[in-house]
């Protein structure tokens, strides 16, 4: 086994079948650091990490890994507590691995990009601080992975391969430069490469004047990608919170669908994220009550139902909730159905 | 939850994987459960289970071990 002392994670064990054959990699052990959100390192910190991978593992890192963490590679279980404390000293904790949270990742946000619409920084190192127990102590079904990106750009591909996925969207309009799409008119054809290919056919370019109709605007990115000059988020900025991605490498990936359409995350910021805790935790406590065995989130929610599952964690349903449009056009309503049942006792 | 009643539900705790060590692998939720229901009388909740299993850990009397997901064992599997 491989691991260090009161961790039930961090520590990825890798032992060889032949290890007669190959007695160098009889054991290749990972560990896995927390990494600075956004990966801003001082490079004297990094020459001390280099020094410790050096003399306690095989000297390779993986920066970073799939997970978002540091990896640190081929050490044995011999080496494993004394590289943790070196690198505990210098700052560095474990992060995630087996069945419980993974270390939450973010893009780089509004660290370097302008169309962060919130700090993603900021709320991923919230989270990890409040989760370490859910992090190092691994008490669920199976893994559970947090990332927060700070536009419908997704430059970490949140919504594809985490649990629960923090995705930056505004409300108001996207915010217009006239000018600037005059000087952006001169260089490519706006009709052709950013009108026509609005998903939701909600831009119009004529006469020189660029127009949106923003309720039909779907968040895509793609006209503000193409002109970031000329085009900026609507000023009123949140996220959106989906639940249920998962990316396994051999079968069956899926997309989350949308939890909370318009999720107030600078409002909840100024109150250290007390909504979005409440509901991480009400959301671990169904997986925990009613989750199987290396079941994640997502599939459980399929298995009972979108239904059931909101009903246990206090979330009314919304026509935002869906995964794909849907194709029978047969609804059953239970509120409607119990007057009846009682109508007919009465009768009956 | 008092001193006693944590001391109590490690040596429950300690016991019980002793007890199915080699037959069955406890997860840590199984384990709070366990001791949930156990302790039913005494009014200890889920977090009170992991408190007391945190010191188990901490202080290495159990470990963590992997196989297609976690559970809590005895420190000897550490040689194994
Ligand atoms: C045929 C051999 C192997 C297969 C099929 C395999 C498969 C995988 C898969 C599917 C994942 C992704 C798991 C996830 O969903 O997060 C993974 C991750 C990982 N594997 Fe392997 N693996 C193999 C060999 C190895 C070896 C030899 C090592 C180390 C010496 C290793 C170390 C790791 C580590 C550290 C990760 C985490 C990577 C990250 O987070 O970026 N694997 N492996
Ligand atoms: S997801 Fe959006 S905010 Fe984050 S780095 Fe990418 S473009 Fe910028
Ligand atoms: S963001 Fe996408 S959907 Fe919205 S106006 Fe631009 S291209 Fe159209």
């Amino acid at each position: 086994m491989a691991g260090v002392r009161g961790y039930g994670g961090g520590i990825v064990g890798r032992f060889s079948d032949e290890p007669d054959e190959y007695p160098g990699v009889k054991e290749y052990h990972t560990a896995r650091l927390n990494q600075i959100e956004g990966f801003f390192y001082t490079s004297d910190v990094l020459r001390k990490l280099a020094d410790i991978c050096d003399e306690h593992a095989g000297g390779l890192f993986n920066f970073h890994g799939s997970t978002g963490d540091i990896q640190i590679l081929g050490f044995k279980q011999e080496e494993a507590e004394e590289l943790f404390q070196k690198c505990t000293h210098l700052g560095f904790d474990l992060g995630g691995s087996g069945s419980a949270l993974r270390t939450p990742s973010c893009c780089v946000g509004p660290a370097r990009c302008e169309w962060a619409t919130y700090d993603t920084l900021h709320i991923t190192d919230n989270l990890t601080r409040e989760f370490q127990n859910e992090m190092h102590r691994p008490t669920f079904n199976y893994k559970f992975k947090i990332k927060c990106a700070g536009c419908p750009n997704d430059c970490i591909a949140s919504g594809a391969r985490s649990d629960l996925s923090i995705v930056g969207v505004w409300k108001a309009n996207i915010r217009i430069d006239q000018k600037e799409v005059a000087e952006y008119a001169k260089k490519f054809d706006i009709k052709k490469y950013v009108v026509d290919k609005c998903p939701t056919h909600c831009m119009d370019y004529t006469d020189g004047k660029l127009t949106i109709d923003d309720s039909n605007c779907v968040k895509c990115m793609h006209c503000i990608n193409s002109m970031p000059k000329a085009l900026r988020p609507g000023l009123e900025k949140g996220a959106q919170i989906r639940i249920g991605a998962k990316v396994p490498m051999v079968q069956d990936p899926r997309l989350g669908f949308i939890l909370i359409p318009f999720y107030d995350v600078n409002k909840d910021k100024e109150e250290d994220y007390a909504f979005l805790k409440d509901l991480i935790q009400k959301i671990w406590d169904f997986w925990d009550e009613y989750g199987t065995n290396r079941e994640r989130v997502g599939e459980l929610i399929q298995r009972v139902g979108v239904g059931n599952f909101l009903e246990a964690i206090g979330l009314d349903p919304l026509p935002e909730m869906v995964e794909y449009p849907r194709a029978n056009p047969f609804i059953k309503f239970e509120e409607y159905l119990v007057p009846d049942d009682e109508e007919e006792g009465k009768e009956g | 939850m008092t001193d006693e009643q944590k001391q109590k539900i490690k040596e429950f705790v300690v016991n019980l994987v002793k007890e199915y060590h080699g037959k069955k692998r406890f997860k840590p939720q199984d384990l709070e459960k366990e001791v949930e229901q156990n302790f039913q009388s005494e009014n200890i909740t889920r977090k009170d289970a992991k408190a007391a299993i945190k010191e188990l850990t901490d202080n290495g009397e159990l470990i963590y071990g992997y196989a297609g997901g976690s559970f809590l064992t005895l420190p000897e599997d550490q040689t194994q």
